[in-house]
């Protein structure tokens, strides 16, 4: 079987599994998000944590909660982090903590977790001890992730429901998530990663002498239970520097499609629970045929790219392979590439800045569409319907009508949520890379020419879109690029969730309208069309003049 | 009544932060470590090292270097791949240079190389494939040419200098990763000589012109031995690269090269399935399994 064929068929079975993932977990999903009853477990958290779970919340008071409990997240992995060293130091490091994480690593780190981006300007294994790792990072990992589904759940709230200004509980939508569909999924997955080889230990691993006599010190750590999160999660920070590549984090060829399901399970599976709560599965099968639709192609064009092999280097060396581990090989690379960029996991098993030109636009385009093919865990659903919700109004503005999408009138309030959810990643993105140049702070990236700028592109769009993987070449562990990304971080996830729940509000206040003959369906291959293309035209318009000084210059 | 509803807020969330932290960031780590005590788990949740007469060797997921103290390759054994880190898993990095990484910065002769500072040289990713190649070709006993590669292992790379800037007639040629004295790898470049290349000099007026030369398409050395890995602790090596490794191996252990070769087909582990990962073998496994013979 030619690499080719055999990668095509590992694209189709994966396919194949999240389809059924898409019927099942969603259904799971929507019933734990619908649920009237309350676990002991779960109740005995609410009475700690002093909250009424039957008292729901405005949108108003449910975006205080997630700010207030994201802020406290921050300040406590910010503290954890410059603390790690005074109980259970293991590694023992020799560098103190002042020599390792520098204030400004520990905010970007600190805010790079808690918006579920996983940026890392660190190499894990020479920096956090495994204490911080599993007790700070790892349970971020968790929370973000169940953050960004709440805050789905909550739009898709506004959509269902009507005249009422209440929009659930957060704290009792974050527990459950966190305890009935994160944490089961996590328990499965690590014992399967276990049984790969993922490493699972409290120690400090194993010195051997290697058959030629040289020493080599192989880590232990709990790694394990942090993997599956950091995929399950759509999360991406890694225990170790290089991440998924690593041996001890994605072993074999078999947990490497493990690895790329769990990233795409819970994206893909949403919006079933958006059909179902709105009362119609069709409407649910319409954004999974626009996430589809232009996962597929871009999963496809980056194989492409990269088993073609263009290029001076890699025609040089008769391959992409610079960067990438046999086991996986170009074509399961290429497919992970896509699918951590595609969502907003930022995990890599190879990597990107060794990619071709083209190849290595793809992760770029995928994370600059803003991360809605599936998107990241929530961020993908809410993304994704804030785009839907556009494009009702682009379809209203041709033929003349008043839009609405799934029985709400789009108004003016609800476009300007909308539009103002849209604008805030390319302004990150756009000021943070011409700020970059402007004060010669790219002058930290590795590679020169185009390549380096992309380097630069490619930094701003990770952080601003909360993905978390780089053209790593470039070195951002300095003051300016760890409180430029933070900032980019920040404002790329919270200001849009802001928006998001604004819009729930103001939807879930109206009547609901009932379909006449000028409603748009919203569930025929028109519609999802229509989608399709104003998440690329906006993508193009926007980003065009940036691609083509980097990657397509290189490339083309 | 703000105030309060602000603090009570913000009381939620840090014990929600607590309780957390001890359920997700204790309570799962923990239990899962106790689950990966269990027997068939606890070797691979422990690193799956590999003990020879009860001494650790290695681990069959870590790759390792197989060449002496001066980091030669040796003969005995089938080598790895290009690493970033040289195998060291507490420093696990990848190259991250680019597919147009072509052009070296050449390295200021007063300086000593071999100094721990070194002569500020930098090879771009072409140039470490050429050099590589080259090495390997030489191990092997077989041809190390590849494209866009000159015969001493370094990047064919020219910088062309025009008489109207990026066109016009050229002007000047230099083969900038060939620094001085070489003897640049085409003597002329549309009928100009062409130059070596001088520590120090800014030749970044000129266009930047691989030279892809008459090397085949296919090298008799395989893309994998010429790359590095993105883990730098990639366990495997392709198929081919075992196979072009055997001669030298079964030669150095006066051992038949059929037997050799019967020990790497052992040690292929295919595709998953069928169709998940690619085939490759593991060069730990693979050495071991000579030792013991």
């Amino acid at each position: 079987m030619t690499t080719a064929t055999a990668g095509v068929l590992f694209i189709l079975s994966l396919l194949a599994a999240l389809a059924v993932a898409y019927r099942y977990l969603g259904d799971h999903m929507f019933r734990v998000v619908a649920a009237e009853h309350h676990g002991r477990v779960e109740r005995g958290i609410y009475r700690v944590l002093g909250v009424d779970p039957h008292a729901e919340q405005s949108w108003g008071g449910y975006a205080r909660s997630v700010l207030a409990f994201s802020l406290i997240s921050i300040l406590f992995l910010y503290a954890f982090l410059r603390l790690q060293d005074v109980v259970f130091k293991v590694p023992d490091f020799a560098a103190t903590i002042d020599e390792r994480v520098f204030p400004h690593l520990a905010w970007n780190t600190a805010v790079s977790f808690v918006t579920n981006t996983n940026w890392q300007a660190y190499s894990g294994e020479s920096t956090m001890t495994h204490l911080v790792q599993m007790a700070g990072l790892a349970v971020q990992n968790f929370v973000s992730a169940a953050v960004g589904i709440a805050v789905a759940v909550a739009l898709v709230r506004g959509f269902a429901r009507r005249r009422t200004d209440r929009l659930g509980n957060f704290w009792v939508d974050l527990t459950r998530i966190t305890l009935r569909i994160l944490l089961p999924i996590a328990v499965v997955g690590a014992v399967l990663l276990i049984a790969g080889g993922v490493v699972q230990s409290l120690g400090d691993g194993t010195a051997v002498t290697t058959l030629t006599g040289a020493e080599q010190h192989l880590t232990g750590g709990p790694v394990a239970g942090q993997e599956v999160i950091k995929e399950l999660g759509t999360n991406g920070g890694g225990f170790y520097n290089v991440n998924s590549a690593h041996p001890f984090e994605n072993p074999t060829a078999w947990t490497n499609w493990l690895e790329i399901f769990l990233i795409l399970c819970i994206p893909f599976a949403l919006p079933r629970v958006f059909g179902r709560m709105v009362g119609d599965n069709r409407q649910g099968y319409a954004i999974l045929a626009v996430m589809a639709t232009i996962a597929i192609a871009s999963i496809a064009l980056t194989n492409v790219f990269e088993l073609g092999g263009a290029g001076t280097v890699p025609q040089a060396a008769g391959a992409a392979m610079e960067g990438k581990d046999v086991r996986f090989g170009l074509s399961d690379s290429a497919t992970f590439a896509a699918a951590t960029t595609l969502t907003s996991t930022g995990a890599v098993n190879s990597f990107h800045d060794s990619y071709t030109a083209l190849g290595g636009m793809m992760p770029i385009v995928n994370m600059m569409l803003g991360e809605v093919a599936p998107g990241g865990v929530g961020s993908g659903l809410y993304g994704m319907l804030i785009l839907a919700v556009l494009t009702v109004f682009v379809a209203g503005l041709m033929v003349g009508r008043t839009p609405e999408y799934v029985g709400k009138k789009i108004g003016a309030r609800e476009i300007k949520f909308a539009s103002l959810y849209f604008l805030i990643t390319p302004t990150l993105v756009l000021i943070g890379v011409a700020a970059a140049m402007a004060t010669g702070n790219w002058r930290t990236q590795l590679n020169v020419g185009p390549h380096g700028f992309s380097e630069v592109v490619y930094a701003f769009t990770s952080a601003a879109n909360n993905n978390g993987s780089a053209f790593a070449g470039i070195t951002v562990n300095t003051p300016w690029w760890d409180t430029a990304t933070g900032l980019a971080m920040l404002l790329g996830r919270f200001l849009p969730i802001v928006f998001v729940l604004g819009l729930a509000g103001s939807l879930a206040g109206q009547s609901p309208v009932p379909a006449s003959a000028g409603t748009l369906p919203t569930h025929k291959p028109l519609f999802i069309g229509m989608v399709v293309g104003v998440v690329v035209i906006l993508v193009a318009l926007t980003f065009l003049p940036a691609l083509a000084l980097g990657p397509l210059a290189e490339g083309l | 009544m703000r105030t309060t509803g602000w603090i009570s807020q913000h009381l939620a969330a840090v014990r929600a932060v607590l309780v957390f932290t001890v359920l997700l960031g204790l309570g799962y780590p923990l239990a899962l470590t106790g689950v990966a005590q269990l027997p068939g788990l606890r070797d691979k949740a422990d690193g799956s090292v590999v003990e020879v007469d009860g001494r650790p060797v290695g681990s069959s997921l870590i790759g390792q270097s197989f060449t002496d103290a001066d980091g030669n390759p040796v003969a005995k054994y089938f080598q790895s791949r290009p690493s970033a880190s040289g195998y060291d898993p507490g420093a696990t990095a990848a190259s991250n240079l680019g597919p147009e990484s072509i052009e070296d910065t050449l390295g200021d002769p007063a300086l000593d190389p071999d100094s721990a500072a070194g002569d500020g040289s930098r090879q771009a990713l072409l140039t470490q494939v050429c050099a590589r190649s080259k090495a390997v070709g030489e191990l092997e006993g077989v041809s190390g040419a590849r494209p866009y590669c000159t015969p001493d292992g370094v990047g064919a790379v020219l910088r062309v200098f025009y008489s109207d800037g990026l066109s016009g007639r050229v002007t000047r040629a230099v083969s900038v990763n060939q620094a001085c004295p070489a003897t640049p790898f085409t003597a002329t470049y549309e009928g100009v000589r062409v130059e070596c290349g001088r520590f120090g000099e800014d030749y970044g007026k000129g266009v930047l012109v691989p030279v892809r030369g008459d090397a085949p398409e296919t090298s008799p050395v395989p893309a994998d031995a010429v790359t590095a890995s993105g883990s730098s602790l990639d366990p495997h090596i392709s198929v081919e690269y075992a196979r072009l490794q055997a001669r030298r191996v079964a030669a150095a252990r006066s051992l038949p090269v059929e037997q050799v070769d019967a020990l790497i087909d052992e040690h292929t582990t295919g595709r998953v399935l069928g169709f998940i990962g690619e085939p490759g073998v593991n060069v730990l496994e693979l050495n071991l399994a000579l030792d013991r013979r």
